[in-house]
């Protein structure tokens, strides 16, 4: 293949990876920035939406696209009450202090890998795609599947911004992360919302997964690269900033797609973390986030 | 009315309020003076339960409050201004508001009404609220505070560091308020302002209030003002 097309494909590939990473990110961003807690179990979170999903594509008969649809809404919704019930249980009781909630979603992450190992075992299973599609270019076929990944992470992610920016619950969310204490005086519930942002938080995390299975495969110890890669992201991007997360991923995804695509994925790593080493030295509250 | 009795409240061991009773009535100023430290800005937090109460109660109109769930409080008709404005500085004048009129579910006939007393913020609704003047965001802090048509306001310190135009405007509000039958708790440090506001004065003095008389019977002169705040 000649080196244009070669290149296209290399950013199209990055930029599903791109658009994955930017749910989870945000994710994670969000919890963060609302909460102050380093959710160091969120990959987990992505893990049990993929591997819910594969149940899913089990039990729901009739067509892929059937089963996948069921899942996209079911897997979120069911990661988001097991997320809501960790905080409320956990997170709570340590009065969302920063030290304490690492060593406890750590243990949390620990707890929901083996609880996957139990149930769903240590096998990698493939999620059937909701539909066969290739799209043909001049140069080269790719799937369709694919394209729609892009399109459905970028109508969460506006439907994760018009919500923090149009709603009452964003309006709240984001009232919370600036003054808890205030937010507080004028009637907001914290412990809610807390509630509902680690369940949101979760939630966005298994969006990509339901999305990505069908790509990738379900297998407990998934869970490890995208907590590692948000991480990337949310430290380039700045904590708490979503735009700065967006536009990160999207750095991230795509420099990640060329450079496995022309040398190797290892390199494309060592450069991720490059980037980390250089932003944490010169510009530590990240490219985009506000100086802390 | 709002009431406190013998109430004691601090942080962790050391307790700031010692048995201390305060009460503001309706349609009534009632100032708060005391010297830095004294503990105004904690009896003002302990009402909004943000200090836990160790012992004693307060109540509002008759229910006790300081057993309630902190977020509850304002629900029930307890505005509140902080010493130091707390803005949530990021979001836009009409977004502090929004968070104002959801505590007690208020929506645009109040803050039509809100806006009529500070015309000012009605032109800089889509500015954030870091960008105001100190005077504006101080008069947003009060609109904010306003907008779940409280049946008690507490204001500490609200005209520190502003301009005298600015502090006029602020007695003026204070005024309009307890013409429509709020309770008002005003924390303040200057003696004129409060013998100009005032309908009783409550001197803070180490945790509790040492004396609380009737404005009309302080002047200028008065020893209290030496001897509970020192000017
Ligand atoms: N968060 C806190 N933790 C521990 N002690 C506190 C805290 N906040 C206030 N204090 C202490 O409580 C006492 C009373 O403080 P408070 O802020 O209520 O005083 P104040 O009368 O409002 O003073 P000022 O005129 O300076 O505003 C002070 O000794 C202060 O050091
Ligand atoms: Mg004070």
């Amino acid at each position: 293949m000649e080196f244009g097309p070669f290149l296209l494909l290399a950013l199209m590939e990055g930029l599903v990876g791109a658009a994955v990473l930017a749910l989870t990110a945000s994710g994670l961003s969000l919890v963060f920035g609302v909460m102050r807690v380093v959710n160091v179990a969120h990959g987990e979170f992505f893990m049990l939406g993929a591997v819910a999903a594969w149940f899913v594509s089990q039990w729901v008969p009739g067509p892929p696209a059937v089963a996948f649809a069921v899942a996209l809404v079911v897997c979120p919704l069911i990661v988001a009450a097991l997320a809501a019930l960790a905080d409320l249980a956990i997170l709570k009781r340590l009065k969302h202090e920063p030290e304490a909630t690492i060593v406890a979603t750590i243990g949390l992450l620990y707890i929901l890998q083996q609880a996957a190992l139990t149930v769903y075992g240590p096998e990698a299973r493939p999620v059937p795609a909701p539909f066969e599609m290739r799209l043909q270019l001049p140069w080269f076929g790719w799937s369709g599947y694919k394209l729609f990944v892009i399109g459905a992470a970028a109508a969460v992610l506006l439907g994760l911004w018009l919500m923090l920016t149009r709603t009452r619950a964003g309006l709240v969310m984001r009232a919370t992360q600036i003054d808890r204490e205030t937010a507080t005086a004028f009637g907001i519930d914290v412990t809610r919302v807390h509630a509902g942002t680690f369940a949101l938080g979760a939630a966005l995390a298994a969006v990509a997964a339901v999305l990505i299975v069908p790509i990738q495969q379900a297998h407990y110890l998934m869970g490890g690269d995208p907590l590692l890669l948000s991480f990337i992201v949310v430290i380039i991007g700045g904590l708490g900033s979503l735009r700065g997360t967006l536009l990160a991923a999207l750095l991230i995804g795509l420099s990640d797609g060329v450079i496995s695509t022309f040398f190797q994925p290892t390199l494309a790593k060592i450069v991720a973390t490059l980037l980390v080493a250089l932003v944490l030295v010169f510009r530590p509250q990240g490219l985009f986030g506000a100086r802390a | 009315m709002l009431t406190l009795d013998a109430v004691d409240a601090g942080f962790g061991r050391a307790l700031v309020l010692r048995g201390l009773s305060f009460r503001a009535r309706p349609s009534e100023v009632t100032c708060v003076m005391g010297r830095n430290g004294a503990g105004k800005t904690t009896m003002l937090r302990a009402i909004m339960g943000q200090v836990p109460v160790s012992a004693g109660r307060i109540t509002l109109d008759g229910q006790r409050i300081e057993t309630l769930a902190p977020h509850l409080i304002p629900q029930l008709g307890v505005g509140y201004v902080p010493q130091g404005r707390r803005l949530f500085g990021s979001l836009t004048v009409a977004e502090n508001l929004d968070i104002g009129l959801m505590t007690r579910g208020r929506g645009r006939a109040t803050r039509d009404r809100v806006l009529d007393l500070f015309p000012r913020l009605r032109e800089r609704l889509g500015q954030t609220a870091a960008t105001l003047s100190g005077g504006e965001q101080q008069m947003l802090a009060i609109a904010r505070a306003l907008c779940l048509e409280p049946k008690v306001i507490l204001l500490d310190e609200p005209t520190e560091g502003l301009q005298p135009s600015m502090i006029a405007a602020i007695r003026d509000t204070v005024r309009t308020l307890r013409g429509m039958g709020v309770a008002v708790v005003l924390v303040e440090q200057r003696a004129e302002a409060v013998l100009d506001l005032a309908d009783r004065v409550a001197f803070v003095e180490t945790g509790r209030v040492a004396e609380m008389v009737p404005a009309a019977d302080l002047g200028p002169e008065a020893p209290q003002f030496a001897r509970y705040v020192g000017v």
